[in-house]
């Protein structure tokens, strides 16, 4: 309030001055937050760049190698296994959420008694760490300690769930990990997408006689694709930076079966002393990153101009 | 009311002069300087074991500025410390141990302790096997704090008992045994499936199929013969049979837990290092009667060391570097040495400790460690990082981990790897 004030006066006194710094003040109040955005985040993207062109070891050097990491890094058993686990991973993940999240979207869409409650019940998930979510999901499917154990002691000692132990099937687990976590909030953005329908269009479709799932699978869904959009978008953000569920759950293991691209650029850049692969395999991560978002910007900035 | 005010006005003014004078003393005694020392001994006996450093450095007059960075191995205080360096403000010292030492040294970051080394002669004092580690270019660079044996066996002796068998001393008893003990019901070996303690085990193996010899010419001059050879091929047939005699769930155990299961009977056996000692320790247990600390089956004459270190920095301030001379001198001490290494379970690094505090497993591993520095069998620990550099410990890790948690993977083709990957990461 006082700074208007003091605008007003001055224009009373000096207008062109007031018209210019009028001109200027938003780009002046925006140039903090956006000269630490240019530098911390694509300054060091470009810093990672370099890096990663360079035979850095132990701290940033300046020799150019060309690209010699990205060769090592093609060559490198570890890489290949947590892309492959990544690939894996997300699309599982994805997949598994979005569906869960839709059904128990609709479900609760049905003007259930206690709504809120259930849906806060399924929504909690999300308010806990993935470290916690990592860790109580390690004792739950720890073959001595839980699921396993306890189906034994119940009397079936032929149940058998030790996919946190096995080295083919340690990453479905932090699939479930990660399932259990997040669909609840996929849950959450499509019933706000459920509310945001026109009721009448579905009043006029039961008028013709169509069928309650018809009317899902033609009318409703197809209105939801834009949170389909976005809910592809979150989730495979989640997919991608995943590393504390994976460190508190497997830590990689066994051997390094569940190794995840992040985890791959931590070992490397900061415990193995080398940090040009590391940089290297960060670059590879953006480049998926980017795959990603360039035609979802695309697709919008395009829906906005027509 | 007044006269009140007035005797509290006494007195705070009373109060000012005693305190300008206590810190007219305090300036005069702290003159000498301030250490700052990055460490991540943070867990009960290691912090207790700090802060016996820290009130020595301040009996002479210096003062301590802790610098502890929490976090297992020290991944995050080594981030931490390289931000620090690089932006041109290091700490006095830094928990550095083994190759990095070298790097960092190369990276001309370390000042030269040679004044303070004379001085105390070093050069006596310490088999040379650990000067080596020590120094860069021939200057010491760094002070080394402790020796770990890496190569233990520890064992539950009741288990053996009810077993009706005895400690194995080499490869051919351990597997008898761990087959009778496994029929008895127990766990034969205690293990943790984390790639560095894969790693430990899988060198204690290495150290009896190769012989120290061989054992140097694989992982500390990275001979790709020896790595990929016929002897590497059996340590690798030996170490992936070992792997019957470990519980399913070993996958991601702590090393600490694995040592819990050999204190409380439910297995038999641990190979891992004499830290593991402390847990025992922590449980109220004598060695030699609760338990049995024995050389991994077919190393008793040979030593794996692991040594922690502090690496010195350059300082720029004058008084800083005086108080990092006395820190310097003062880890050696022996009455340092022996209160540290008594809470952390390791042995002195200096050859003319009296030994009389010691438990039995101490004594053992300290006239091992004599012998052996005569003997050349006193080998430096892939897995903790004194052999090579972290980059090739890693891709060596790589290997051995994914090997043993591949039950149906081909201990040739597994050679050949380690050789591929170690060249790789040179």
């Amino acid at each position: 309030m006082e700074h208007t004030l003091s605008l007003t006066k001055q224009k009373a006194t000096r207008p062109t001055m007031a018209d210019r710094l009028q001109r200027w003040l938003p780009k002046i109040v925006m140039a903090p937050t956006m000269l630490v955005t240019v530098v911390c985040i694509y300054g060091f993207m470009l810093w990672t760049f370099y890096l990663s062109l360079t035979n850095s070891r132990f701290l940033p050097s300046f020799n150019f190698a060309g690209l010699l990491q990205y060769e090592k890094l093609l060559d490198n058993d570890r890489w290949v296994t947590s892309v492959t686990n990544l690939g894996i991973f997300g699309l599982m993940f994805m997949l598994i959420a979005i569906v869960l999240g839709v059904a128990l979207a609709i479900l609760l869409d049905q003007n259930i008694r206690q709504e809120g409650a259930i849906r806060t019940i399924y929504l909690y998930p999300m308010a806990l760490s993935f470290i916690v979510t990592g860790t109580a999901w390690k004792w739950i499917l720890n073959p001595g300690l839980g699921i396993e154990k306890l189906m034994h002691d119940w009397g079936f000692t032929d149940f058998q769930f030790n996919w946190l132990v096995s080295q083919d099937m340690a990453i479905y687990t932090v699939v479930i990990a990660a399932v259990w976590q997040s669909s609840g909030f996929v849950m959450a953005m499509f019933l706000a997408g459920l509310r945001g329908i026109d009721s009448s269009i579905i009043k006029a479709a039961q008028m013709d006689g169509a069928s309650m799932p018809a009317i899902y699978w033609k009318i409703i869904l197809p209105c939801l694709r834009p949170v389909f959009f976005s809910a592809v978008i979150i989730t495979s953000h989640i997919a991608i930076k995943s590393f504390d569920l994976v460190t508190a759950l497997t830590a990689g293991g066994p051997g390094y079966s569940s190794d995840l691209p992040a985890l791959f650029m931590y070992a490397h850049s900061f415990t193995r002393g080398q940090l040009g692969l590391g940089a290297a395999s960060a670059m590879m991560m953006l480049a998926g990153v980017l795959a990603i978002l360039v035609p979802y910007l695309y697709s919008e900035l395009r829906e906005k101009q027509s | 009311m007044k006269k009140q005010r007035t005797s509290a006005q006494k007195q705070s003014v009373f109060k000012k002069s005693l305190l300008a004078i206590t810190f007219a003393a305090a300036t005069s005694v702290t003159h000498a300087g301030e250490v700052e020392v990055l460490h991540w001994w943070t867990s009960g006996g290691e912090a207790k074991s700090a802060a016996v450093l820290k009130q020595m450095l301040e009996n002479q007059g210096d003062s301590w500025k802790d610098f502890a960075v929490a976090g297992g191995g020290g991944e995050s205080a080594m981030t931490v410390l390289k931000t620090r360096a690089v932006s041109g403000n290091p700490p006095s010292a830094a928990q550095i141990k083994g190759h990095d030492i070298q790097e960092w040294g190369d990276l001309g970051f370390l000042t030269s302790l040679d004044d303070v080394a004379k001085a105390g002669h070093w050069d006596d004092i310490l088999p040379s096997v650990v000067t080596k580690v020590m120094k860069y270019d021939g200057d010491y660079v760094a002070v080394p704090v402790n020796v770990h044996r890496v190569n233990w066996l520890w064992a539950n002796p009741e288990v053996f008992k009810k077993a009706g068998t005895s400690v194995p001393t080499n490869m051919k008893e351990f597997f008898a045994a761990a087959d009778k003990i496994k029929a008895a019901g127990f766990i034969p070996l205690a293990h943790g499936g984390q790639p560095w303690q894969d790693a430990t085990l899988f060198e204690a193996v290495a150290l009896d199929v190769l012989g120290s010899e061989d054992y140097n010419k694989a992982f500390v001059d990275l001979d790709m013969k020896v790595l990929s050879g016929p002897k590497m091929v059996e340590t690798f047939a030996t170490f992936q049979r070992i792997h019957n005699y470990i519980d399913d769930n070993s996958p991601g155990r702590d090393w600490n837990i694995a040592t819990n299961m050999v204190i409380y009977g439910e297995a038999a056996m641990q190979i891992m290092g004499d830290w593991a000692k402390g847990e025992f320790a922590a449980a109220g247990k004598t060695p030699g009667q609760d338990y049995i600390c024995a050389p991994a089956p077919g190393t008793a004459n040979q030593f794996t060391f692991n040594i922690d270190s502090f690496a010195f920095f350059k300082l720029s301030n004058q008084d800083n570097q005086v108080a990092q001379k006395h820190l310097a001198k003062t880890i050696l001490d022996k009455d340092f040495q022996e209160v540290f290494n008594l809470n952390k379970g390791s042995i002195p690094v200096r050859l003319d400790m009296n030994m009389d505090k010691f438990d039995k497993c101490a004594l053992d591993s300290m006239s091992t460690f004599k012998a052996s520095a005569k003997t050349g069998d006193l080998v430096p620990s892939m897995a903790h990082g004194l052999a090579t550099t972290s980059y090739v410990q890693g891709a060596i890790f790589d290997v051995v981990t994914n090997f043993f948690n591949d039950r149906s993977a081909d201990p040739k083709q597994a050679a050949q790897q380690l050789a591929r990957a170690v060249k790789a990461a040179l």
